[in-house]
């Protein structure tokens, strides 16, 4: 038994052994999102967008002369602050990933960046972490999202009521870093430009019942209920209630409850909501799709700028000509933003030919790619209206 | 009209979904506090025998469902219920014979089989998310309403609409039977008898030649089915997850303490306490308020007590108020 067992210890040692000699010229990079947790639905199309991009460059093979690129998932949880910093503290330390993408939800990508992140010098892109809060966490350079900030979200959602007469709303939100910045945003936004928000009140996730919450929000009242909370969690807890009690009859949807999930629960009960994603109308959106080619739901929030996130990271790989963080960080305001040629979906291959021969790019990629101050896109949304129980878009701001 | 309105906003948010909460919750403090006349400890695994239950009936609606066999317009869970309660008899049985039976033959003190029973919570809530997972599983189909908040405003001509699901009604339905067959079983039946009589003296009672070992078993046989039918009502009105039956625990024991511990009567009146103020000190009155009100006393605060997120609060308030001035309970049970 002894022996068998060195045996096999041994063989599984060599075979490592080749395996390594074998994928040299690899990088690996960290895709940690939430794939358990409140935004589960959302996340695999997030982890194949990205996938999708290093796919994308491996094939083409110029990447830093020929590097492949390899996909390390971790789970974030999006609630659970502590295994997402152990997730990326293995990823770093023994698997070895150059960069992260992601991670999604506000709370855990903030705890990441401070406690792995930012003390090994890794950059860190997330596609989908949207609390205002982030722009201004001390990142040494590291952090870069393709998401807008919810600061910006606020105003857009605030324009979009008022511009459809709504002038009184009541407003939930899920009680962490996502629902409270938002929130707070949205409330400035809305009663600047003279709207009235009636009560601002936080929901729990994960609870059987919501009707208590739903009470306080009715007696409240307001023309519409904004429910800034998540789609598989309580966030259709609260709509549930809201509708069997008779509370409210037309809601608004930010970012985090958007998705075929609020479809499938909810059909043409809530005709006549809005709300509103990330998102756009440029050329690269539909360039996108037609390279993803139905291989996985290529519209899901958060998914192509999943892919503009991977792609950033490699294309300042290229820029800097090293795959370290520390040289590459510098390079990823470059690609992103003018001046330089620019680049949509599928181009990637060309991109990184320019770059090696010296030249610029202007990433615009899956969503209208821009990054400003302190390395967030500027934001582009899609505005949406539940019509016949289908989420369609109405236009793009 | 403004009464009215009143009356009908208080109903919606609070009246109603307070009888079936509260109805709920005494159907779970009934099992807690039979167990604790009887057996003589506080059973933390309820909760989760609650949840084990629920499970194997909506395993079993699936099939029926499956199958093309449904309630029509009552949830098809009603008809799968006795094989819930056949497999959570079977369960409780098994773990009695297993684990609580080895602490009784050695007289083991209360505090041991409370802790005896902790350990039992767990394997349960383990056995639950192994089988069904940890997530929200909806079961609930049939007719959704008895009353729709629309329906209801058109029919009566008030602005304020009152719902009511049918989920409510057949909670509160079932209670009700339930507990006319459980008071009729402990005071009419030979077996209900020698129970009570188990319970308030159990040296005079094995005297009188009471088979011990039969009181348990039909003790447990009723948890059973006071447990799987609270569980399967709870998950029906609002959802199925093992967690939220975890969660339960604290107003269970707060609604069977405040009643007074191994007195039926009162677990079922601390049950409506407790759920009754859990609503009510966390509601927004300022609808209410501005209906009754005259014009010029109408209020813009939201006229709560305590937010929302504070609801597990109220119930360990009234706890901790009861044990400190009244510790047997509201019905004079067993002091803790």
């Amino acid at each position: 038994m002894k022996k068998l067992l060195i045996a096999t210890a041994a063989s599984a040692v060599m075979a490592s052994g080749a395996y390594a000699a074998g994928h040299g010229n690899e990088i690996k990079i960290g895709v940690i999102l939430g794939f358990t947790g409140p935004i589960e639905s959302l996340t695999p199309s997030m982890a194949d967008g990205a996938e999708l991009a290093m796919k994308e460059v491996t094939d083409s093979g110029k990447l830093l002369d020929g590097a492949s690129v390899v996909s390390v998932r971790g789970d974030s949880t999006c609630v659970d602050a502590g295994a997402a910093t152990a997730v990326a503290e293995r990823q770093i330390t023994s698997d070895g990933v150059k960069a992260i993408m992601g991670a999604d939800c506000s709370g855990v990508t903030g705890a990441i960046l401070t406690n792995v992140a930012v003390p090994n010098g890794i950059v860190m892109i997330s596609p989908s972490a949207t609390s205002p809060g982030l722009s201004t966490t001390e990142d040494n350079g590291l952090f870069f999202r393709t998401a807008p900030s919810d600061a910006r979200q606020g105003v857009v959602m605030a324009e979009i009521l008022l511009e459809q007469g709504v002038e009184s709303v009541a407003l939930t939100y899920t009680n962490n870093d996502y629902g409270k910045g938002l929130a707070d945003s949205f409330a400035t936004a809305y009663t600047e430009r003279g709207g009235n928000v009636t009560i601002s009140a936080a929901h729990e996730d994960g609870k059987a019942d919501y009707s208590a919450e739903v009470g306080a929000l009715a007696a409240a009242g307001g023309d519409r209920l904004v429910v800034a909370g998540y789609v598989d969690q309580g966030g259709s807890g609260i709509i549930r209630a809201a509708l069997d009690a008779g509370a409210f009859d037309t809601f608004h949807f930010p970012d985090g409850m958007i998705s075929a999930k609020l479809e499938e629960n909810f059909g043409t009960e809530i005709d006549g909501s809005t709300g509103q994603h990330p998102g756009t109308d440029s050329p690269g959106a539909a360039k996108f799709t037609e390279l993803v080619g139905g291989a996985f739901d290529a519209t899901s929030p958060f998914t192509p700028e999943s892919y503009d996130a991977a792609a950033l990271i490699m294309l300042a790989m290229q820029a800097a000509g090293s795959a370290e963080s520390a040289d590459f960080k510098d390079k990823v305001m470059d690609v992103a933003n003018a001046p330089g040629e620019k680049i949509y979906p599928g181009e990637l291959g060309k991109a990184l030919d320019i770059l090696k021969a010296g030249g610029d790019i202007d990433y615009v990629g899956a969503t209208a790619v821009e990054l400003i101050g302190p390395g967030e896109s500027a934001g582009n949304y899609r505005e949406i209206v539940i019509k016949d129980g289908k989420i369609t878009t109405v236009k793009y701001r | 009209m403004d009464i009215l309105n009143a009356i009908v906003a208080l109903s919606n948010f609070v009246l109603v979904p307070a009888v079936a909460y509260g109805s709920q919750l005494a159907l779970g403090a009934l099992g807690v506090t039979l167990i604790y006349g009887i057996l003589r400890f506080s059973n933390f695994a309820h909760g989760d025998t609650m949840a084990f239950g629920a499970m194997l009936t909506i395993l079993t609606t699936w099939g029926l469902q499956a199958m093309g066999i449904t309630g029509g317009p009552l949830p098809t869970a009603l008809l799968a219920l006795p094989v819930g309660i056949a497999g959570t008899a079977a369960l409780l049985l098994a773990t009695d014979r297993v684990v609580y039976r080895f602490y009784r033959r050695q007289k083991a003190a209360p505090v041991i089989l409370v802790i005896v029973s902790m350990g039992v919570m767990f394997i349960m809530n383990g056995l639950v998310r192994i089988i069904i997972g940890p997530g929200d599983q909806r079961f609930a189909d049939g007719e959704r309403f008895i009353i729709t908040a629309r329906e209801f405003k058109t029919a009566t001509g008030l602005s304020e609409g009152l719902a009511i699901k049918t989920t409510q009604g057949i909670t509160v339905v079932s209670a009700v039977v339930v507990v006319a067959l459980l008071f009729w079983f402990l005071n009419r039946t030979r077996t209900g008898k020698s129970m009570r009589a188990f319970s308030d003296n159990e040296d005079l009672a094995l005297l009188s030649g009471i088979n011990p070992e039969k009181v348990v078993t039909y003790t447990w046989l009723i948890v059973a089915a006071l447990a799987t039918i609270a569980g399967v009502l709870y998950g029906l009105d609002k959802s199925f997850k093992p967690f939220t039956y975890f969660q339960l625990l604290l107003p269970i024991f707060a609604a069977a303490i405040v009643g007074g511990l191994g007195n039926p009567l009162g677990a079922i009146a601390g049950g409506f306490v407790i759920a009754f103020s859990e609503l009510s000190v966390t509601y927004a009155f300022k609808k209410v308020v501005n209906y009754l009100a005259p014009e010029n006393l109408q209020v813009d605060a939201l006229v709560q007590l305590l937010s929302t997120d504070y609801k597990f609060a109220v119930s360990f308030s009234i706890l901790i108020i009861v044990l400190l001035f009244k510790p047997t309970g509201l019905f004079e049970g067993k002091s803790v």
